[in-house]
């Protein structure tokens, strides 16, 4: 697996220099190995099928337990064999539709990139890994939305999407985090063995939701499912496979991965049932009233998303076979539609439905591709839309809870997709001519052939269900039921309810895409209410974040030196007042019993000379008192026993006066520049300072440090040849220290050359 | 003695503060001068003091006679006032170059002459 996702993720890389070579068979050069890997998956389906699970791991991180680790069930398969399936066919279509493009190399590079994060994801193991992999899924399709990055719609969509799913990205890693905290492992399998014990841990709640939450934003279910038609300025092909086989159907794998874990509770079922349920009504009905080929399908992909969402709630074993065989068939005629979608548009330049029509003559392999998946979409006999459409009222039907009610939902959002179904299918096909009269052909076969292996599979497997019920549907059920099952699928049912209701919706489909212009003035004039939908919020929302980060900016970076000071000085003073109040004894160091006079005369000196330095009028009085300041100190470090210190203070202090004296002759004399109230009010705060410093220190002295270092030192300088315990240290026990101390002086002696010496303006002569 | 520097210790970092906030830029060097002063003593202090009983081996000895006074925050003081050092040479520079480009000894005015 690893091996497969490193290929994917070098062709990635290496994508556009390979467009340089190729040119117009990129697509095809790059599909052949993605071809290969889905191969590759098929050969593993025996296995799989039998109830086998491959796992794969390999340490990483050991330190922090985080392995690559993948495994490979019935419910991954499935996945892995879409993606990688229908993303071979995308390579080809993609090819095909951006030729010539400016950046098509680049678009390839994407492409893989997304798909590989995708394959990842579906086949992680590791809950830390499936995250990354989530993660990059959302920043590979920021890429792809935003692909014609020189138009802002596009740009905002991207974002939008990203901002959103990425949301939902972190509200899953703590859900992860939380699941690893309680589960005590990241391994998915290794959950798995004991799946009872999330949900009865206390935290099963906070996780469900916000796992749910990462599921929910990936899979646009309502009220983020805003986001999906934003997508659509992406370029087809990634409107195809992101919206079709992949990163949307990434919530519904979660959905599907997490129900052994944290499934089959009763908030499960009323959250994910009811929100599935919301989803796909609210995605059909916006479907119905739009014009463009792909927002058509953008919304029915919104309540194909739901009704997956719904079954997954639901939980029975029907149901998950009807969310496993509806997660083909959905793969199936989206993909398909969307790239005949992107072939209508790129033969004829429009994608509006009421300006298309009779295209049949020109394309009609495209044309019959689009009618078969129509077809499957509408669920009509004998292709598997018509199976997966049984099973789906089957499995409402017998809801443990709300079935007719959950029935009467899936019935009206069926009928609308149906009437979807006919306006994308049929409508541009059939009938007049409405196109003014320019010459136009069948797309190339790269265009063509997407959808018509796709219409054909559905067609294949619908005659044929064996093909896929046991190879692929049974093993998905398993892994998502985490118990053996075993799924056939027939064509025919017989003559009951659940054909009745097929019959019905079709009919119902039909006659509701007649209304479809009165449901498109209705539209119209519902628009204003739509307008409070969840994407205000998301504008609202982002408008506030950037209003809130623009006043904060200019609260704290006002551009005042004195400002920046005094926050850092007081937030370190009370810091440090706290410190005092909540650590440490109660008592403070108070005794003046061991004073000498002229030690009390020395501070005596230090602070008068210090308030001499801070009130000078003139220039030179400060440099002088600022010494005294200086030698003061240094005669205070010899009285101590540090004559070290007491040397180089003072010839550091030397130094310090000379260069003062020499900068500040040429800075103008003080003035009084800050008014009496701002001058008082520093020198209250100060003075509070100082206090909490004083009784820092009185405290700190009481503060028995436990065994103290420098015995070591005092006993070990001997034998680095030295006397003096305070030079040893220096120059051997922490001379790397030292050696940093003369980078800083070196690196300090650059700057003040370059300030003093290197003029701009001389620089701008040289030129 | 220890009473008293925490007195002294508390009143370099009040003035060092004051003139910390001042606006004038000599100003605010001379207060981070007496800001590094004041740091150093604190350091010194705070590891308890011992009176004249510098931390040197003597001659013939092999070991340091008991007490001695805490070789371990000299060491550090003695980097931090050679960095002081460097670093007020540097600000001082710093200064100098601000003042002959933009003629002002005022930080307010440095502020406004940010931004266009």
């Amino acid at each position: 697996m690893l091996t497969v996702l490193i290929t994917i993720f070098v062709l990635a890389a290496a994508a556009p220099m390979l467009h340089r070579l190729l040119r117009g068979a990129t697509g095809w050069a790059l599909a052949l190995p993605v071809v290969a890997v889905t191969a590759w998956f098929a050969t593993l389906v025996p296995a799989v099928s039998g109830g086998e699970v491959i796992l794969e791991s390999r340490p990483w991180v050991p330190a922090l337990g985080l392995d690559l680790a993948f495994r490979v069930d019935g419910w991954s398969l499935l996945f892995l064999l879409l993606i990688a399936g229908i993303g071979a066919l995308i390579l080809i279509y993609a090819g095909g539709y951006l030729h010539g493009h400016r950046h098509e190399g680049r678009f390839f590079g994407f492409l893989l990139l997304f798909m590989g994060s995708m394959l990842g994801l579906v086949a992680a193991d590791n809950l830390i890994v499936m995250f990354i992999f989530w993660e990059l899924t959302s920043f590979s399709s920021y890429l792809l939305i935003g692909f014609n990055h020189e138009e802002t719609k596009s740009r905002a969509a991207a974002l939008q999407a990203l901002l959103v799913t990425g949301g939902g990205g972190l509200a899953l890693l703590a859900g992860f985090i939380l699941i690893g905290q309680v589960g005590g492992t990241f391994s998915f399998s290794a959950l798995l063995e004991n799946a009872d014990v999330l949900r009865h841990h206390a935290l099963y709640l906070p996780i469900l939701l916000l796992v749910l939450a990462g599921a929910f934003t990936k899979s646009a279910q309502v009220p983020f499912h805003f986001w999906l038609p934003g997508a659509m300025a992406a370029p087809t092909p990634v409107s195809a496979y992101l919206h079709s086989a992949t990163m949307v159907k990434a919530g519904v794998f979660l959905l599907g991965r997490f129900n052994p874990l944290l499934g089959g509770t009763d908030v499960w079922h009323t959250v994910v049932t009811g929100v599935g349920a919301a989803t796909m009504l609210t995605g059909a009905l916006l479907a119905l009233p739009q014009t463009d080929l792909k927002r058509l399908l953008a919304y029915s992909t919104v309540s194909g998303l739901g009704t997956l969402t719904l079954l997954l709630g639901i939980g029975t074993t029907l149901a998950t076979k009807a969310a496993a065989v509806f997660l083909i068939v959905h793969s199936l005629y989206k993909g398909a539609l969307f790239m005949v979608a992107g072939a209508v548009d790129h033969e004829t330049g429009t994608r509006d439905v009421r300006s298309l029509g009779g295209l049949f003559k020109v394309m009609p392999i495209t044309a019959l591709a689009a009618g078969a998946a129509a077809l499957s979409m509408s669920g009509f006999p004998p292709l598997l839309g018509f199976i997966s459409k049984e099973l789906l009222y089957e499995a409402k039907l017998a809801a443990p809870s709300g079935a007719m009610l959950i029935t009467a939902a899936g019935v009206g959002a069926n009928i609308l997709m149906v009437a979807v179904a006919i306006i994308v299918g049929f409508r541009p096909f059939h009938g007049a001519r409405q196109l003014p009269a320019k010459p136009m052909h069948e797309p190339p076969l790269a265009l063509w052939l997407g959808p018509a292996v796709l219409a054909a599979l559905a067609l294949v497997a619908g005659l044929f269900p064996s093909l896929v019920d046991r190879p692929l549907v049974s093993a998905a059920v398993s892994a998502i039921r985490a118990k053996e099952t075993t799924v056939e699928l027939k064509l025919w049912h017989g003559l009951n309810l659940v054909l009745l209701l097929s019959v019905v919706t079709v009919l119902a489909g039909v006659f509701v895409y007649f209304l479809r212009q009165r449901c498109r003035a209705l539209a119209a004039r519902l628009a204003p209410v739509v307008r409070f939908g969840p994407e205000r919020g998301y504008e609202l929302g982002l408008r506030a974040l950037t209003a809130v980060a623009a006043g904060q900016t200019r609260l704290l970076q006002h551009g005042y030196l004195r400002g920046y000071v005094l926050t850092v000085l007081g937030v370190a003073t009370v810091l440090a007042a706290f410190a005092l109040v909540r650590f440490g004894p109660a008592t403070l160091w108070i005794g003046f019993e061991d004073v000498r006079i002229h030690e009390v005369a020395i501070g005596v000196l230090v602070l008068a000379a210090a308030l001499v330095a801070a009130n000078a009028r003139s220039r030179l009085a400060a440099v002088v008192a600022l010494g005294v300041v200086g030698y003061s100190v240094a005669l205070i470090y010899g009285l101590y026993g540090a004559p070290d210190l007491a040397v180089t203070q003072i010839l550091v202090e030397t130094l310090t006066l000379v260069l003062f004296v020499l900068v500040v002759v040429h800075l103008p004399q003080f003035s009084t520049l800050s008014s009496p109230r701002r001058r008082r009010w520093d020198a209250a705060f100060a003075g509070v300072a100082g206090l909490v410093i004083t009784l820092l220190v009185l405290k700190a002295l009481h503060v028995e440090s436990g065994e103290r270092v420098s015995q070591y030192f005092a006993e070990n300088a001997l034998r680095a040849q030295g006397r003096n315990v305070v030079n040893v240290i220096l120059v051997d026990f922490r001379a790397l220290d030292t050696l940093g101390e003369i980078a800083v002086l070196s690196v300090a002696a650059l700057g003040v050359f370059a300030l003093l010496k290197l003029r701009p303006g001389a620089r701008k002569e040289d030129r | 003695m220890e009473t008293t520097l925490a007195i002294v210790i508390g009143g370099l970092y009040a003035i060092s503060f004051y003139l910390m906030l001042r606006r004038s830029m000599v100003k605010l060097i001379l207060g981070l001068m007496l800001f590094s002063q004041a740091v150093n003593l604190l350091l010194f202090t705070a590891a308890g003091l011992t009176r004249g009983q510098p931390p040197i081996i003597p001659e013939g000895a092999d070991a340091l006679p008991v007490p001695f006074a805490d070789p371990l925050p000299q060491a550090l003081i003695l980097t931090a006032i050679v960095i002081s050092f460097g670093m007020i040479a540097f600000t001082l520079a710093l200064t100098r170059r601000a003042h002959s480009s933009l003629e002002t000894d005022d930080l307010d005015q440095l502020g406004r002459s940010e931004r266009p």
